[in-house]
């Protein structure tokens, strides 16, 4: 990272990444596991095709709508019993969770699967403020336990593997022997976790839709933890970007469908927790408290930008990172943010500035396989293209946080050259003689011209130009 | 500040509300896997029990009349020793016919508040006891609506689940349960769909099922 600006340095995390051969290995084998799977789920073009229509239809629908629904989100919540606090950065939704918490006397708090709460760095905020903050997951307790973050938003684990798990385990959890026998590592885990659910003060979770008709939170997972955080302990505290309201309950199945479908090939996930209301009267079980904390954290900004706009539609599938071919050989780890992959690169500057994210719109070939695969049809890479401009060149009223962020001099000067060079067509006879001439003499050294030559051979200039062969064969000029 | 907060995000919202994409026209396209299947209820069963066995799900069918012997003989077979379960549903009373007093498995009645009940749960239980409301065909699912006489952990802390279903009431899809019953208009404190035991693929996606949630799904078929 600069000193200066606080930018990332991609290149050189993304050079560091590929240099390490068990990373790629990693990664090429969750990767294909998972294109394979996805793909198997939807065998049928012309399904898959409306599919995708609808779900997009759904979340431009909640889009188009997004303040309406999501006032009609909190009074419904409110009228369910829940209580719903706003947050525009992530400083207050923290402040929020730990008031929440110091208002109990909760030390112990138990997690669900959460991207937005990693947007906060929740679990850092806490345990400096009195709190352990437990990841249950088992990718993402598995990763915290190793203080890491995660490397895919589905997957937070995929860059370990089985040996490098069973280490850790055996460093760090009491009593756990070596073995790198999965259906034993899992045990361990749940010896440990069960016991943490059971003493748990507090659970917290993400949201994966919110449904405004009815005010439903509803949760996606495979494990069970996120219910064991959402309804053992006495107060349940979800937590979710404010573009995750869809309108009707009926708009959940077409999400759901495709959400599970991309992001692991599951027809379903083994649970799917709607969550309206806490322990009713009679009700024995269930949390006597359910807060939900709405962030904005940017997203506003991005909703006011009519293109950019459409950032917000995704569902976190993650099946744009399976099939990036950047990804897939750097690994999540390389982008340096919460959101990898070609999600992170059209998100992350967006949230976080392109100031010191400018780099990342530049992290993809847009070879197209993210738009083509994205179950709600987000234009990834028009977008990223938009971004590019955006951090060279901000067109006036630029509604992007740090437009003009990633603009360099050099280049400015550059570029100024070319277009001088290219509109007036005697510089561009004595530039281009001087190029053939004097071209090959030019240090490689030089600015610009290295960046460029490290990984692409330098082109040869062709003796005579193509306006000289022309003009010998009496075409006359335009 | 919350309030403040909350009148600031809400106004930038309003102020940019329009700026995106138009209004796509509504139920344009109702797709496959959405839509009615016509799937008769011998093709239902099928369906459910393809999907639901593929992600180790086990099935016990039972006759109507029967099912309550049969659930005790399985957990005497699998020698569990307490069992947990709604005591004042319909299909808890049933159950409890089943069970002779002073013999094993004994049924633990879930009848009072989880603090009082939450060591047992935790450690002596060995399975829970449910029905499920209705089933879904397409995805393999059952759907539980839990309720004062039959908490939410049942099916969820005990390592093993056993669920009663009604082979009548298997409906296609997810859409067509919402609809056909009315969700939208009642939902319950807390809706779930259940389609095979805990299950995580989080190590090198390697399946390893029972992680968090029951490490078994035992589905009794009326
Ligand atoms: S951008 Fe699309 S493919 Fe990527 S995570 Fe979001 S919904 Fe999935």
């Amino acid at each position: 990272m600069s000193a200066e600006t606080g930018a990332t340095d991609f290149h050189a995390s993304s050079s560091k990444a590929l240099l390490d051969p068990s990373l790629r290995a990693n990664f090429r084998r969750a990767m294909d596991g998972l294109m394979a799977k996805r793909a198997a789920q939807f065998p049928d073009p012309a399904e898959w095709n409306a599919l995708r229509d609808l779900a997009a239809s759904v979340r431009t629908r909640a889009l188009a709508k997004l303040p309406e629904l999501l006032e009609t989100l909190e009074a419904k919540c409110v009228a369910n019993g829940l209580k719903v606090h706003w947050a525009a950065t992530t400083d207050e939704a923290n402040a929020i969770v730990l008031a929440i918490l110091r208002d109990h006397g909760a030390t112990r708090l138990v997690k669900g699967k959460s991207m937005v709460s990693e947007e906060m760095h929740l679990n850092d905020f806490l345990s400096a403020n009195g709190v352990e903050s437990l990841e249950t997951d088992l990718g993402e307790y598995i990763i915290q336990l190793d203080g890491e973050t995660p490397s895919h938003i589905i997957m937070p684990a995929i860059h370990k593997n089985k040996q490098q798990i069973a280490r850790l385990f055996g460093q760090k959890i009491r009593d756990a022997v070596y073995t790198e026998d999965v259906d034993a590592l899992t045990a361990t885990a749940r010896r440990v976790l069960r016991q943490k659910f059971f003493e748990a003060e507090a659970g917290l979770s993400g949201v994966n839709f919110a449904v405004a008709e009815t005010g439903t939170l509803c949760l996606v997972e495979n494990e069970g933890n996120g219910r064991m955080s959402t309804h053992v302990p006495p107060i349940h505290i979800a937590v979710m970007g404010l573009e995750k309201v869809v309108e009707r309950l009926e708009d959940v199945p077409p999400l759901l469908t495709v959400l599970t479908r991309s992001a692991t090939g599951q027809p379903i996930s083994t649970y799917f927790n709607m969550i309206t209301a806490p322990r009713g009267p009679g009700e024995k079980d269930g949390p006597r408290e359910v807060h939900l904390v709405i962030l904005d954290n940017g997203r506003s900004r991005i909703f006011s930008d009519s293109e950019l706009q459409v950032t917000l539609r995704c569902i976190r599938c993650g099946a744009c990172m399976n099939y990036c071919p950047v990804y897939t050989r750097i690994g999540g780890h390389a982008y340096e943010a919460i959101y990898p992959g070609p999600i992170g690169m059209i998100l992350t500057p967006q949230i976080e500035g392109l100031k010191r994210r400018h780099e990342l719109p530049h992290a993809s070939s847009l070879c197209h396989a993210c738009t083509e695969i994205c179950p709600v049809e987000i234009p990834i890479t028009r977008l990223l293209v938009r971004l590019r401009k955006e951090a060279a060149q901000p067109p006036a009223g630029s509604k992007v946080l740090d437009a003009g962020g990633g603009r360099s001099r050099l280049e400015d000067l550059a570029w100024a050259g070319w277009q001088a060079a290219h509109t007036s067509p005697l510089l561009y006879r004595v530039m281009g003689t001087a190029l053939r001439l004097f071209g090959p003499l030019a240090p490689r050294g030089l600015p610009l011209l290295n960046a460029w030559t490290k990984s692409r051979t330098v082109p040869k200039r062709a003796k005579r130009t193509l306006q000289d062969l022309v003009r010998e064969k009496g075409i006359p000029d335009a | 500040m919350p309030e403040t907060a909350r009148a600031a995000i809400l106004g930038r919202l309003h102020a940019a509300a329009g700026s995106g994409s138009a209004l796509p026209a509504l139920g344009k396209i109702l797709p496959g896997p959405l839509s009615s299947k016509g799937w008769s209820p011998a093709e239902r069963l099928t369906r459910l029990r393809r999907a639901m066995e593929a992600v180790k799900t086990e099935f016990l069918e039972a006759t109507e009349e029967g099912w309550p012997e049969a659930v005790h003989d399985f957990l005497v077979s699998e020698g569990a020793k307490k069992v947990a379960y709604g005591p004042a549903t319909e299909a808890g009373r049933a159950l409890a016919a089943a069970f002779p007093p002073g013999t094993l498995p004994e049924l633990v009645p879930y009848d009072r508040p989880v603090e009082e009940l939450k060591g047992a749960l935790f450690t002596d239980i060995d399975a829970g006891f449910t029905a499920v409301r209705s089933a879904i065909a397409e995805t393999g699912s059952l759907v539980l609506w839990p309720s004062p006489e039959e908490p939410r952990l049942l099916s969820l802390v005990p390592p093993l689940h056993v669920a009663l279903l009604s082979s009548a009431t298997i409906r296609e899809t997810f859409l067509e349960t919402i609809r056909e019953e009315g969700w939208a208009r009642r939902m319950p404190a807390n809706a779930l769909l259940i389609s095979g035991p805990s299950k995580t693929a989080d190590i090198e996606q390697t399946l390893a099922y029972g992680v968090h949630g029951p490490k078994r799904l035992v589905v009794v078929l009326v």
